[in-house]
């Protein structure tokens, strides 16, 4: 479905991601974890459209999509949340979501119904999202109003709010306590089951381990490592780039 | 009472300036560009009157589109760019635009009179409603009208989902394209709902005041267009109108006995507003206050 070839992004001098390939099938989870500064974070401003790259291919579902504007990547059914949260804090809750329903079907509605109110099916889209997590009781409030964890929750509702093929989380786990973690596992998986793929960068290794098929691993712009959680962890050259040299010896 | 009927239709106009900046304003675009809308308006309502003899209406629905599409026009090269480079080009835009109308001259004989704009001398005899055989307060209450349907228009605009996305532009352009929000149509479309609200005022002014010439609408005009919607808050469109009172009505006729002092107090007051309210006159408390006093304490438990 997502298919990363040779991708690479510059910053200056410095190579943030530096020829990755990556292939990501329908219905899978995969992880995408390294130590801090190793591109996780920019291969998703990449996929997402908000950074060009320096080289190299995006695509999705068999077509080229890399000079494609971000929104439109959106349209064809990729929705993404951020590692430091950007919701829009003075909308309310349910208007995060309103907002943020711009899947290609969606957008095929009657142009005035769409933009002045919207179908009532939309709305209880809306609605049962917000059920899903736990935030209906929140619908009204404005979202920079609520705690740390309900707006980790509304960013990742927001991002399905477009309905996406392919959801790419950022560090969805970051700041979370072990009750939250939990919760977030449990609803990746019933994204899964839904049908929606998954790309997970994390820096929480106990929740990629647990959730993902596959996991890639980055290390200065590379992929050091690919594979199942259990072929990954003993991987040498994983210790290696998260323990250092001297621990591996 | 003429005087009053006068400042009201002042505030009406200005109401309608203040609220082409408000929807421009929604999407985070600080834009001095209005007053070049509304001199587009002005000079194309009051030609399309004096020199084609067309009715008023029309010749504002012209001047709205006009000036709506000149808007569109700059848009798309203007949003191009943020912050005070926006500032910065649509000044350039607004200072272009009152050059050329400084430049502009186009004149047909009318028997011993000759109509139209004049170069730096202007527009004079916009005559269409002594012509016509209104009173001031028939004016008055056109203007209030067109300021009502306006008003109305945009408000509910603003509570459609259209609004909230254009408040979602506002608040982070980046989170906004990443919900797959185009936000260079948004700003855009946004740019020329305020050049289409802007037009309509521009027209309406040429017709009050019979005589319109450049130096009007310079870059004072621009600065009291993004100036309402500022002092007045962004919650909704009557923080627009309440700023045009308070700065038109008050600050500017109502301390016209101060002479001189007039100008040190208008700015001290302002600074003073902004420090007090810093998310303008009406902001969401004040609505929230406003709520309680309309609906009676029984009907909010109920709901």
């Amino acid at each position: 479905m997502l298919d990363l070839q040779g991708l690479t992004k510059h910053f200056g001098g410095v190579r943030a991601v530096d020829g990755i390939d990556l292939a990501v099938a329908r219905g899978e989870i995969v992880g995408l974890i390294g130590p801090n500064g190793s591109g996780k974070s920019t291969i998703v401003n990449l996929i997402c459209g908000l950074l060009p790259p320096t080289a190299g291919r995006v695509v999705f579902n068999g077509a080229d999509i890399t000079r494609l504007p971000p929104h439109a990547r959106v349209t064809l059914g990729i929705a993404r949340t951020f590692q430091n949260i950007r919701l829009f804090g003075q909308l309310t809750v349910w208007q995060n979501l309103w907002v943020a329903q711009n899947s290609g079907e969606q957008r095929n509605q009657n142009f005035l119904r769409r933009w002045l109110g919207g179908s009532s099916g939309a709305w209880e889209e809306i609605n049962r999202t917000l059920e899903f997590f736990d935030l209906a009781h929140k619908r009204d409030e404005l979202a920079a109003n609520l705690a740390f964890g309900e707006q980790r929750r509304l960013e990742f509702a927001r991002a399905l709010a477009a309905k996406p093929a392919l959801l790419l989380l950022d560090e969805p786990a970051a700041g979370m306590n072990a009750e939250e973690v939990d919760q977030l596992d449990g609803r990746i998986r019933k994204l899964r089951q839904g049908g929606i793929t998954v790309l997970l960068i994390e820096h929480h290794v106990e929740l990629v381990m647990s959730v993902a098929d596959r996991v890639a691993v980055l290390n200065f712009g590379q992929k050091i490592a690919e594979g199942t959680p259990a072929f990954v962890q003993a991987d040498p050259a994983v210790r290696e780039a998260y323990l250092g040299t001297a621990a591996v010896a | 009472m003429d005087f009053y009927l006068g400042l009201m239709q002042i505030i009406g106009v200005h109401t309608l300036l203040g609220l082409s900046a408000y929807c421009v304003l929604l999407t985070g675009q600080v834009s001095l560009a209005q007053a070049g809308f509304f001199a587009i308006g002005a000079y194309v309502a009051g030609m399309l009157t004096v020199l084609a003899q067309w009715p008023l209406v029309p010749a504002l629905g012209v001047s709205a589109v006009v000036a709506g599409a000149m808007a569109c026009a700059v848009g798309f090269p203007a949003l191009r760019v943020k912050g005070l480079m926006l500032v910065v080009a649509t000044i350039a835009f607004g200072e272009a635009v009152r050059l050329f109308f400084f430049n502009f001259t186009y004149q047909v004989q009318a028997g011993n009179l000759k109509l139209g704009p004049h170069g730096a001398e202007g527009f004079r005899q916009i005559r269409y409603f002594p012509e016509n055989g209104w009173t001031t307060l028939d004016v008055m209450l056109f203007i209030w009208t067109v300021v009502a349907l306006v008003m109305a228009g945009v408000w509910w605009l603003d509570r459609s989902r259209a609004g909230a996305v254009l408040r979602a532009v506002g608040e982070d352009e980046l989170a906004a394209q990443s919900t797959g929000i185009n936000i260079t149509a948004v700003k855009v479309s946004a740019m020329t709902i305020g050049g289409v609200i802007a037009g309509i005022g521009g027209g309406i002014f040429a017709h009050y005041t019979t005589h319109i010439e450049h130096v009007q609408f310079g870059v004072v005009l621009a600065t009291f267009a993004i100036a309402y919607p500022i002092l007045g808050g962004l919650s909704n469109v009557l923080g627009t109108l309440l700023a045009v009172i308070f700065i038109q009505g008050f600050l500017i006729e109502g301390l016209r006995f101060m002479g001189d002092w007039r100008n040190l107090l208008f700015g001290g007051l302002i600074v003073l507003a902004m420090n007090v309210r810093p998310r303008g006159l009406l902001d969401a408390g004040a609505m929230l206050a406003l709520k309680r006093l309309v609906v009676p304490s029984g009907d909010r438990n109920g709901a």
